[in-house]
């Protein structure tokens, strides 16, 4: 369509100047910044295993390798899922874009306990940070004991880089949901946090990361309180510009972290 | 919104709907198939060099179908494309030649 079909919309305002409207500028802003936090931390790791050569650690087995593909298949398949949702939304067609967004926060959660399945694992064979809490029978098990405390950049950088995409990721899909379910997503979220805080033992980070859900809960809360609204297509396909682009930082993840750190035998 | 936010709003809707379902599920189709080459590769267990060289270009076919498809890019206007693209790129080159040779200086001199 001609620009000129926006350009000739009678305004006090002066048109677009990137022919489009507020709210998908905002976010491509947003992303814009964003992905300069994932570059720095992704040049961080970088820069530690160029500093270290041969003696930075690769510790993905293949079971670590498997589990990382079947992430990064749910992830691309919730981008398919979503873009579903964005046509379905400018078609009109409330009940196939509220599904295809279930859909999407289905392959997001499925993501997110795959992730939390594989840290828990790493925790528990030694790989760990100071700050999170020792696991009872760790030194016993110990794996990698000796890479956090020979290489402390490789846990640091991994734990840093994979945990903030995991915080982009659960953030994603409780913005799907508020935007899917609107209210009725808040009651849902706080038994979220409730099952995540309480089936976590006190020594996972995720008995005090589930806390970001309750956190969420307050804020989605108080936003849906202040203006209540039913979310358009345009929403919807702002939502979807989040999404992709948590995708898309996956996409450089996965073979820089992963790949290229496996030990296969 | 206003009457230019809502007809932006609603010319973006009607960009999406020429776009037929078949599309996305050839990007998708495409974005597997470069992941299971991926892992093919690290099977393959080749020179790391070499390896990081292709799953980079890899990385980055598959970031610019995201980008261009999923995120809708490609039908923008281009004076979007261009601004936000070229910005990006720029930040992240400032960030290679900042950090980069200080990371090879390492490994040639080594740390003193």
């Amino acid at each position: 369509m001609a620009d000129s079909a926006v350009h000739d919309v009678p305004s006090i305002y002066e048109p677009s100047l990137f022919g489009t409207y507020s709210k998908k500028i905002g976010m491509w802003l947003f992303l814009l910044s964003d992905s300069l936090t994932f570059g720095a931390l992704l040049y961080a790791y970088s820069y530690g295993r160029i500093s270290l050569g041969k003696d930075w650690p690769t510790p993905f087995h293949s079971e670590s390798i498997v589990n990382a593909t079947i992430m990064t298949a749910f992830l691309l398949t919730s981008s398919l899922t979503m873009v579903l949702a964005v046509r379905a939304s400018v078609h009109g067609d409330a009940k196939n874009q509220r599904l295809w967004l279930l859909a999407t926060m289905l392959c997001g959660t499925g993501f997110i306990v795959l992730h939390g399945r594989e840290w828990t694992k790493l925790i528990a064979e030694g790989l760990t940070l100071s700050m999170f809490p020792t696991v009872p029978g760790q030194e016993a098990a110990s794996e990698f004991a000796s890479v956090s405390k020979g290489v402390p950049q490789f846990a640091s950088t991994f734990f840093t880089l994979t945990g903030m995409h995991m915080l982009h990721v659960t953030l994603g899909v409780i913005y799907l949901g508020v935007v899917a379910l609107r209210r009725k997503f808040i009651p849902i979220l706080l038994g979220l946090w409730l099952v995540a805080w309480l089936a976590t033992p006190v020594y996972s980070p995720f008995h005090y990361g589930a806390h970001v859900l309750l956190i969420a809960a307050i804020v989605c809360g108080i936003i849906l309180w202040l203006k209540p609204k039913v979310y358009d297509s345009s929403d919807v396909e702002v939502a979807g510009l989040y999404w992709h682009f948590v995708d898309l930082v996956w996409m450089f993840i996965f073979p820089l972290v992963y790949l290229m750190s496996a030990k296969i035998l | 919104m206003d009457t230019v936010q809502m007809a932006l709003a609603e010319r973006a809707a009607e960009e999406q709907r020429h776009h037929g379902k078949a599309l996305f599920f050839w990007v998708w189709g495409a974005l597997l198939a470069m992941t299971a080459m991926e892992v093919y590769l690290t099977y393959e267990r080749m020179q790391p060099t070499k390896m990081l060289t292709i799953l980079l270009g890899l990385s980055f076919v598959k970031a610019a179908l995201i980008i261009g498809y999923f995120m809708h890019l490609k039908y923008e206007v281009s004076r979007m494309k261009w601004l936000t693209m070229c910005s990006v790129i720029a930040c992240l080159i400032l960030m290679t030649i900042f950090f980069f040779p200080d990371a090879r200086r390492i490994v040639e001199l080594g740390v003193k």
